[in-house]
């Protein structure tokens, strides 16, 4: 698995991908042939109404469901071609995908340089330098201060930082944010936003951000719309 | 990699704890049984220990003293001490009543013996011995009787001149030791209207009261209300002397039912507590079960807690085996409170039983590999429930 950021590889590439739950006459058709290019240190936009397919495109992206169709690649290598082409999606996401969620989802029994380092940690860097990468991480977001918190006590914009971080801590290819900023406020979800752009550009990450978030919509160069299944773009910038 | 079980519990140490404490006083409990019937066993050993005798000397076709009612004739112990083997043969009596003390009933085995002979109490930890032929008795400390005071066995009274420690019953009653000759008309010697009441019926028979046959009549009134019986004799061998072989001998010269140490051992152990020992054994048993239903819900609840938790740490590549061996440190972890709280609290309640507790090492080391074998158990259903969790379910939609 190399780690190749070059523009001229997208970082993420569909091609017709499907997802097909249920079979018979009860089948429905999620995902109908979905296709996108994103390159690496782009932050682009998926944007649909509820029932669009965005929360099956997310976890097929993610490695937690199958496509039922269609091709996946990563960083120039094909992944997903009617079946995985890796043997270990677990190792898969936990190395090449990063996840931010709606809600930020932090261990709660774990501080917060903890919940970021247990990803360099689980990829079997040792504790020391796991927490290092979590402190660089924590201090890019301007969380460093809050290292030795527990996520209890912390509001949820740092909360939404600190899986940020967390989501960077293996330094991935590919993010998926999922409604990040619904939590928040205006002021919030823009620093939000403004901080995956920089990580976006920092470290050469491409992030898919799914919303329904209009303050935050004109803030991406390019936009999925999604819809009954079918991606279409839209050139913003 | 950081313990995520440590985390976990360091993290709600408070639930953790409280819960601990609630299966700490069911293992503490569960323990206690266990120290219950050990103490039972103890308490029967102890009593034959007690009696420093190699052979016991009963009714034929008895499992007497102990066990069952035995009754011999108190000349007996002669034609003992003449066998082969036998360096002593002491007469012995037992009986359990209630005496009254401080205006309060107190159960007691009471112990008739001759000093310095097999069956006399063993040393003591206060006063002096019985020196008297008649009211003085040797009491265990357990009975709560003082030295000097009196207490009331049958029509006599008796005075304590010393206190023995560990001389229970079977049953764990406290022992009392008098004088032979005591024991045997307080077992054996009727209250006067039973007295007169026999002697008149004896004196209606015609078979006793021939006109032909003076004194028959009397003899017989005499004869009934003294005692000539005991209920065993104990007997110690000579060195170098086979217990067994000395058993076997009075068994076939003398008529008699004679069991070693080991005999008595078994029908002490086995027979006479062995319905009390299945009745705690199934409540080993039904403690067992139900701590681990406890144990099983618990941590199958605590682990539906974390069901999003568990769902995105499988999202980020978290190993399935990570997530089981966080649940089952838990577990572990949450039995082994209960097990620190269970063992002291069962110390701690012990002497407070009315009958012997005894706590056993070994019994603790095996309720500890019993609580981790039960824990693990416990937490296959959380297990297998985290296991289940799709990492999906931290994705929305």
């Amino acid at each position: 698995m190399s780690d190749t950021r070059s523009n001229d590889i997208p970082a993420i590439e569909l091609r017709g991908l499907c997802k097909r739950y249920g079979s018979g006459d009860t089948a429905v058709d999620a995902l109908k042939g979905v296709d996108m290019r994103i390159a690496p240190g782009e932050v682009v936009g998926l944007v649909g109404p509820s029932g669009s397919g965005k929360s099956t495109l997310l976890k097929s992206l993610g490695a937690v469901i199958d496509p039922t169709a269609g091709q996946m690649f990563l960083g120039g290598e094909a992944i997903f071609d009617g079946v995985w082409k890796v043997n270990d999606l677990r190792t898969l996401r936990r190395d090449r995908i990063g996840f931010v969620f709606q809600a930020p989802y932090l261990i709660p029994f774990l501080d917060v340089t903890d919940n970021v380092a247990l990803l360099p940690m689980l990829a079997g860097k040792s504790n020391r330098e796991a927490r290092r990468r979590a402190l660089e991480l924590l201090e890019a977001l301007d969380m460093g201060h809050r290292a030795k918190a527990n996520p209890s006590q912390l509001s949820g914009g740092e909360q939404q930082r600190v899986s940020i971080a967390r989501a960077l801590a293996n330094n991935p290819p590919i993010i998926l944010a999922d409604e990040p900023t619904a939590p928040l406020d205006s002021e919030r979800a823009l620093g939000v936003m403004g901080i995956l752009n920089a990580m976006a550009q920092q470290h050469q990450t491409a992030i898919i951000v799914v919303t329904h978030d209009e303050k935050i919509i004109p803030l991406f160069k390019r936009i999925y719309h999604i819809r009954d299944g079918k991606t279409y773009e839209e050139s913003v910038g | 990699m950081i313990s995520l079980a440590a985390r976990d519990i360091a993290h709600s140490w408070s639930k953790y704890v409280f819960t601990g404490v609630g299966l700490g006083l069911l293992i503490g409990v569960t323990l206690s049984m266990a120290g219950i019937y050990r103490g039972m066993v103890d308490d029967a050993q102890v009593l034959l220990r007690n009696s420093h005798a190699d052979v016991w000397v009963v009714q034929k076709d008895t499992q007497g003293p102990y066990a069952e009612s035995s009754s011999l004739p108190d000349d007996i112990y002669r034609g003992v001490l003449g066998m082969p083997g036998v360096e002593q043969a002491a007469n012995v009596t037992y009986f359990t009543m209630q005496v009254q003390h401080q205006g309060k009933d107190t159960r007691v085995m009471v112990v008739g013996f001759e000093p310095g002979q097999p069956g006399a109490p063993p040393s003591l930890v206060a006063g002096r011995h019985v020196t008297r032929s008649h009211y003085e008795a040797v009491a265990d400390v357990k009975a709560g009787f003082k030295l000097g005071e009196k207490i009331r066995i049958r029509r006599n009274d008796y005075t304590i001149v010393g206190l023995s420690q560990r001389t229970v019953s079977t049953g764990g009653d406290p022992m009392v030791f008098i004088p032979l000759a005591d024991a045997q008309a307080a077992q054996f010697q009727k209250d006067n209207d039973a007295i007169v009441s026999g002697r008149e019926r004896t004196a209606a028979n015609p078979a006793f009261n021939r006109p032909s046959v003076p004194g028959l009549l009397e003899a017989v009134q005499a004869s009934q209300i003294t005692s000539h019986n005991v209920n065993a004799v104990l007997v110690r061998v000579r060195p170098g002397w086979d217990a067994a072989q000395v058993a076997a001998d009075i068994q076939r010269w003398k008529h008699l039912q004679a069991y070693t140490y080991a005999n008595m051992e078994e029908i002490a152990v086995q027979k006479l507590i062995a319905t009390s020992a299945k009745q705690i054994g199934l409540f080993l048993v039904i403690l067992t079960l139900v701590s681990t239903a406890i144990v099983s819900f618990i941590i199958y609840t605590m682990t539906l807690g974390k069901i999003r938790e568990i769902a995105v740490l499988k999202l980020i590549g978290t190993r399935n085996s990570t997530i089981a061996w966080m649940i089952l440190q838990e577990s572990i972890g949450l039995g082994l409170v209960g097990f620190i709280i269970g063992k002291t609290v069962a110390t701690l309640w012990a002497p407070v039983f009315p009958k012997y507790v005894l706590l056993l090492p070994l019994d603790a080391v095996l309720g500890l590999l019993v609580i981790v074998l039960v824990c693990t158990l416990a937490s296959v259903m959380a297990i297998r429930a985290a296991l289940k969790v799709d990492p999906a379910e931290a994705i929305g939609g």
